[in-house]
């Protein structure tokens, strides 16, 4: 079912997503990926401040291309969710509630979208030209010096991604993947 | 006759594959893309396709790069043995071609200078260089630039002689199983059969590098190609791995010798932007 969701989601938003859902998104999300996320839970362990609220907050597992003049950002598609595993329950506990990349997630970061009442969705990989067009406004936030990989705010307006994995328990690539398997 | 070749044309025929690659695919590439929405069963499945069709025509109307990830540049160079190279020294000329592809073509630069301490060389190099002597005057030129969503789902398998046929088919579907929807299905499944533990890896990575509508002159060997694509394409992981019928376009195959005790099998597997250059100088 084709949805259109304005950021930020609450866990009550978050409730009414499906594994499978199409939805449009719209509004505010962080761009981070590894070097940055390693740079947060190193902030995480010393108890100090991070630079960035996860309150509500949308993560997007992405590292742009440079942009050319006059557009905000470079191609954009998602990155590999899992080498975010390692972090990702922390920030869920913390606030984080929606998470955007591509690729299978452990058990341990299907567990805290459940307690969290979080969502995990997918946007399509390989797609970093028409992603990019969803994208209209982009500022780094703080870790200049990793370059591409940098921690952004970025505005988008409906951005397509899909439900894989719902506070509910579903996970699309487990349920998808049955339902088109064939005998070898 | 010894044909002298300056490095600079190799340098600026580099950069301009750089560029070239990271934003128009390769017209086999293209036609499987097309064709796979015939046959694809999922409707999201369908949807996905389309969306790959107008990501890449964004790419080349617009000067966005396909993918994010620009990769890192694989250069395959078959030199001629009778070409003598005059100025900048061959390696240092093929990284200038890419530190200024890279560059001035606004692709992401994503090589660490040191796998451990992992500090970026701000102009994606080095470049991954493979060099072989070929008969003629020519310089053919293959650049690859691999994306490591993929190139992480990658595997290296040292089969017993015994295995046999049946040994390679299970750890080419093993491969593509685990890589699942990491390595942004629908891929292009290259494998390497024979050799030795490297040999195997680099056939596996110059089997992308063929054309995906073309098949293998072995006959035993174009029939594995064959096989192995309905058997990877029933799998159900489908475009972005959110399931169908599309998990692959194409399985390339390539083989070498090998020793009497030995079986290596090596699956380099790549995303549906199967990017590559070719120009012979």
């Amino acid at each position: 079912m084709d949805k259109r969701i304005e950021l930020p989601i609450n866990g009550e938003i978050a409730e009414g997503l499906k594994a499978g859902d199409y939805v449009y998104l719209s509004g505010e999300m962080y761009v981070a990926r590894d070097a940055a996320h390693k740079r947060l839970m190193e902030l995480i362990e010393k108890g100090e401040k991070l630079p960035i609220d996860l309150e509500n907050a949308a993560i997007y597992y992405m590292g742009p291309s440079p942009a050319r003049e006059g557009r905000p950002i470079g191609s954009a598609g998602p990155t590999t969710a899992s080498r975010m595993d390692k972090y990702a329950p922390t920030l869920l506990d913390l606030g984080l509630k929606a998470m955007i990349g591509k690729g299978k997630r452990t058990p341990e970061v299907l567990e805290a979208v459940n307690r969290n009442k979080a969502v995990y969705f997918a946007a399509i990989g390989g797609a970093g030209a028409l992603l990019s067009k969803c994208i209209v406004e982009s500022e780094i936030i703080c870790y200049e010096d990793l370059g591409a990989e940098a921690i952004r705010k970025i505005k988008v307006v409906d951005f397509p991604v899909i439900v894989v994995a719902d506070c509910h328990g579903n996970n699309l690539y487990e349920s998808a993947i049955l339902q088109f398997k064939k005998e070898n | 006759m010894i044909r002298e070749l300056d490095t600079a044309i190799i340098t600026e025929n580099i950069k301009e594959m750089c560029i070239e690659a990271n934003h128009y695919l390769s017209e086999d590439m293209k036609q499987a893309l097309d064709q796979a929405k015939v046959w694809e069963e999922s409707e999201l499945g369908k949807k996905i396709l389309n969306q790959l069709e107008s990501n890449l025509e964004i790419a080349d109307k617009e000067m966005i790069p396909i993918c994010q990830d620009t990769g890192m540049a694989v250069v395959f160079i078959e030199v001629g043995q009778d070409v003598h190279f005059t100025g900048e020294n061959i390696e240092e000329a093929i990284n200038e071609g890419v530190r200024r592809g890279y560059t001035e073509g606004y692709l992401r630069k994503s090589v660490v200078s040191d796998p451990i301490e992992r500090v970026n060389t701000k102009d994606n190099t080095p470049a991954i260089i493979h060099y072989s002597i070929v008969p003629g005057d020519k310089v053919k030129i293959t650049l690859a630039p691999k994306g490591f969503g993929s190139e992480n789902m990658s595997r290296v398998f040292m089969l017993k002689p015994a295995d046999g046929i049946e040994g390679v088919k299970n750890a080419i579907l093993t491969a593509v199983k685990d890589a699942g929807p990491n390595a942004c299905p629908p891929m292009v499944v290259g494998a390497g059969i024979g050799g030795t533990f490297e040999k195997c890896a680099l056939l596996s990575k110059k089997a992308l590098t063929r054309e995906v509508n073309c098949h293998s002159e072995i006959e035993w060997v174009a029939n594995l190609e064959k096989e192995m694509l309905e058997k990877i394409n029933r799998l159900g992981i489908g475009p972005g791995g959110l399931g169908g019928t599309t998990t692959a376009l194409a399985v390339n195959i390539n083989t070498y010798p090998t020793h009497i005790a030995g079986l290596p099998v090596a699956i380099n597997i790549c995303c549906h932007v199967n990017r590559h250059s070719v120009r012979e100088i």
